[in-house]
């Protein structure tokens, strides 16, 4: 069959779904659905259905991004709008079925949004609300829409059209086009993808590989699980694009094992492009062969960077070696080799197919495109998300994020993992592109970001990084190996309480020659969490030093129990509770926490009644009026 | 050996196990070519067979691929999903991502670990149970994550935990 025959067939497939007499329903099947019990509402309607005799079609589909909203679906009648229904239990879900399903009342108190032509009374347009609003999908284009297990969806929607473009082209007109579109990794490093491509299709040779990187290793980040999971297609169309233009005829998948879902959807669709000739000996009837294994992560961090995840693929331990040679010029066994990630390479097949030029629209001089995040933390509306360059912080937190919840206040947005840094609140308006973010000594990493609010420790959630970090620097390098451990240490003695004048200024040693003299990028940028804290918020650092104070109350060690006099009715419960028997008293008696034994649990704290509310857990100086052994209650009650 | 009889009956227990393990390794074998970089996904596939890398394993998988069994051994202890000693029959990770942190997964580990006896890394004496952390499951948006056995539970807190063992007792 021809690409054009078989383009046929998904369309005609695609439209007799779209056109359809039964009621369809979409409901939202990745990682993160299935988490906040999308199989229990897939159970309900499966049951509840085939109880009352109803003729419907459910597609289970990726994450459209909204995971606040999870579990999520989509209800589509004949001949009106789709109606999206979020934050579903098995009982909203019979509700749903009963009202609208069965009678014709789409409940737009349950309701999310509608899409599609027409309205319906008293539901606004999905992609009006603010959370959608901002957002341009390029990469996500199809995430939510399409059935992943299922090619046809991909093709009908104009999927392996930029591959059937790209084989009439020659491999250098290809290669120039990425190069107009402007687009830079989107790994992290933010490295031209046409000039890189150039490099590996100059190097002469019969072998080179493609890897696609998707160890995607920040915590805090699953864009790439998310698009895998909702539109592997998208990937695996860059990469033979890619492939096509540099000149290799086999390709690796790195992948996380901790992404259980998106493999097996990967597995699915390669099995599936075998079928459709997209992907063997003769793709398209082109002559041009290429073949995509898939290689499962076995949990290092380090194998993100390029030359450790070479090594990991050969068999070996994941250890990075120092460049040149580049992989360009000597990768995957000694051959060329060229690596991107995930979200780039969904990005090739977007630009080939529409052109450079419509995909330069988009963005800033510098950044075009879009990005994909994933927006966590201290933020409304979680989720995954996809916006233009050069989007303000601002805009991305408060109107697609819907603020911080409880009307916290803001402390500072975490980009890039690991490898990044904090932007404090007074930066809020910066516009996300690659440079603003180094300027601000953090870096647009993969796509984590991170809120975080007046709760969190800057100290400690620097530990957190550095933590990681040290447990995942492989070894090899001396500074790297030695440096975060050195680092971690000191953090660790400030937020137990032995912090020494002087220290920040050491920290700012290391962090120097650490991120200077490191062999990889693990290394290089291992720092930043330090730098960045260091520099926006010092005041907590002296705080912990000098005062021996948490004002965050989440350093355990800085922090202190006690039992107020005046609000204690002797009740007894926390000396009961006191896994340490730190507290004396007696019944009608004031109680009185030992400090020598106590060891911070905070489980007094939690089980005072809260009429009582006498234990208080306090940072700093010992509030006035504590009694050194048990009085009689003086509190009425 | 002093006391043969002692020392036969040692023998042919170790022998049995040794020929348990033998056999099952052939049939994850066989679909192998022997090249190295076959190394870390046979790793994998012994792994989930067994639950653990057995060190008789090991040196036969050495064998096989023609490579220093100090290789093998350092690319089983180099990656993290890779267990020396066997686990349990429940497998509870707490994600210790960034997002779970900000959101409080310390406290779910701890009382995790209080309800279960142990800390993060270890086995239920009665092998019932193994905790584990990960450094993130990629689920930030319902943060913090709870998986046992490939189940995830998202949104959890403290008191919640019970629920995780209650379903796993089902």
């Amino acid at each position: 069959m021809s690409f054009e025959e078989i383009k046929e067939k998904a369309i005609l497939q695609w439209k007799t779904m779209q056109q359809s007499e039964s009621i369809r329903i979409l409901i939202g099947m990745g990682t993160c659905g299935r988490a906040a019990g999308a199989e229990d509402i897939l159970d309900v309607l499966n049951q509840e259905l085939a109880k009352r005799n109803i003729q419907t079609d459910i597609l289970p589909v990726g994450c459209i991004g909204l995971c606040y909203a999870e579990p999520l679906i989509e209800v589509i009648k004949p001949g009106k709008p789709s109606v999206f229904y979020g934050n579903l239990t098995p009982e909203l879900m019979s509700e749903i079925i009963a009202d609208y399903l069965i009678a014709d009342n789409p409940r737009p108190d349950l309701a999310l949004g509608t899409r599609g032509e027409g309205t319906l009374d008293g539901i606004p347009k999905l992609f009006d609300l603010p959370v959608l609003k901002p957002q341009v999908r390029i990469s996500l284009r199809n995430c939510g829409n399409i059935d992943p297990e299922n090619i046809a969806h991909y093709i009908a929607n104009g999927g392996y059209e930029g591959l059937a473009k790209a084989l009439r082209m020659k491999p250098q007109e290809v290669i120039d086009e990425i190069k107009k579109s402007g687009l830079r990794g989107r790994g992290g490093a933010g490295f031209a993808t046409g000039i890189k491509w150039q490099f590996c299709h100059d190097v002469p040779g019969d072998i080179k590989y493609v890897i696609c990187n998707a160890d995607e290793g920040d915590p805090g980040a699953f864009m790439d699980r998310a698009l895998l999971e909702g539109d592997p297609h998208a990937v695996l169309e860059g990469m033979l694009i890619g492939a096509y233009a540099i000149g290799a005829l086999e390709g690796y998948i790195y992948i996380r094992a901790e992404y259980p879902l998106a493999i097996q959807r990967l597995r699915i669709a390669i099995k599936q492009m075998e079928e459709y000739g997209l992907i063997g000996d003769d793709i398209m009837g082109s002559g041009f062969k290429f073949h995509i294994k898939i290689k499962e992560g076995a949990g290092a961090f380090v194998c993100g960077e390029e030359t450790a995840m070479m090594a990991s693929i050969e068999g070996r331990r994941g250890m990075p070696r120092s460049r040149p040679p580049f992989p360009a010029q000597s990768g995957l066994w000694g051959k060329p080799t060229n690596i991107n990630n995930v979200e780039t390479w969904s990005n090739v097949s977007a630009i080939i197919a529409k052109g450079a030029e419509w995909y330069a629209g988009y963005g800033t001089e510098k950044s075009k495109g879009t990005k994909n995040f994933s927006l966590v933390g201290k933020v409304v509306r979680t989720g995954l998300i996809e916006v233009p360059m050069g989007i303000s912080l601002r805009e991305i937190l408060y109107e697609i994020g819907g603020g911080i919840p409880e009307n916290k206040r803001l402390k500072a947005i975490q980009t890039g993992g690991p490898s990044g840094g904090f932007i404090p609140e007074s930066l809020i308006d910066l516009p996300v592109d690659y440079e603003s973010l180094t300027q601000a000594g953090s870096i647009m990493g993969s796509g984590g970001m991170v809120v975080i609010d007046e709760d969190t420790c800057m100290v400690d959630i620097t530990k957190f990084f550095l933590t990681f970090t040290q447990a995942e620097s492989c070894g090899k390098c001396i500074p790297c190996r030695w440096g975060t451990k050195q680092m971690l240490d000191i953090l660790v003695d400030i937020t137990e309480g032995r912090g020494k004048p002087g220290d920040v200024e050491l920290l700012q040693e290391l962090a120097e020659s650490v991120k200077g003299n490191s062999l990889c990028g693990l290394g290089q940028t291992a720092p930043n969490p330090v730098l960045t804290s260091i520099r926006y918020f010092r005041d907590e650092y002296e705080e912990h030093i000098v005062e021996k104070r948490c004002s965050a109350m989440q350093c355990q060690a800085l922090i202190s129990y006690y039992i107020l006099p005046d609000k204690c009715q002797g009740c007894m419960i926390c000396a009961r509770n006191c896994p340490v028997q730190a507290i004396e008293g007696g019944k009608r008696m004031v109680h009185v926490i030992d400090q020598d034994k106590c060891i911070n649990c905070g489980i007094c704290f939690d089980v005072c009644p809260p009429k009582f509310s006498a234990v208080v857990k306090v940072s700093g100086p010992k509030p006035s009026g504590i009694p050194e052994k048990p009085i009689p209650v003086v509190a009425k009650s | 050996m002093e006391n043969p009889s002692i020392g036969q009956n040692v023998q042919v227990g170790v022998t049995n196990q040794e020929a348990a393990i033998q056999k099952r390794l052939n049939e994850i074998l066989h679909s192998y070519k022997g090249s190295q970089d076959e190394l870390i996904p046979i790793l994998q596939q012994v792994q989930q067979v067994f639950g653990y890398l057995p060190e008789l394993a090991m040196k036969k998988l050495a064998k096989f691929l023609k490579l220093p069994e100090s290789t093998v051994f350092g690319v089983g202890t180099f990656y993290a999903q890779f267990k020396l000693l066997p686990t349990g029959r429940n497998i509870i990770r707490v994600c210790r991502g960034t997002a779970c942190h900000v959101r409080g997964s310390a406290q779910i580990l701890a009382e995790i670990g209080k309800q279960l006896g142990i800390s993060a890394g270890e086995t239920t004496p009665d092998l019932e149970y193994s905790l584990e952390t990960i450094a993130c499951f990629g689920s930030c948006a319902l943060a913090p994550v709870v998986v046992a056995n490939n189940k995830v539970h998202g949104r959890m807190t403290v008191t919640k935990v019970g629920e995780i063992f209650n379903k796993e007792a089902q």
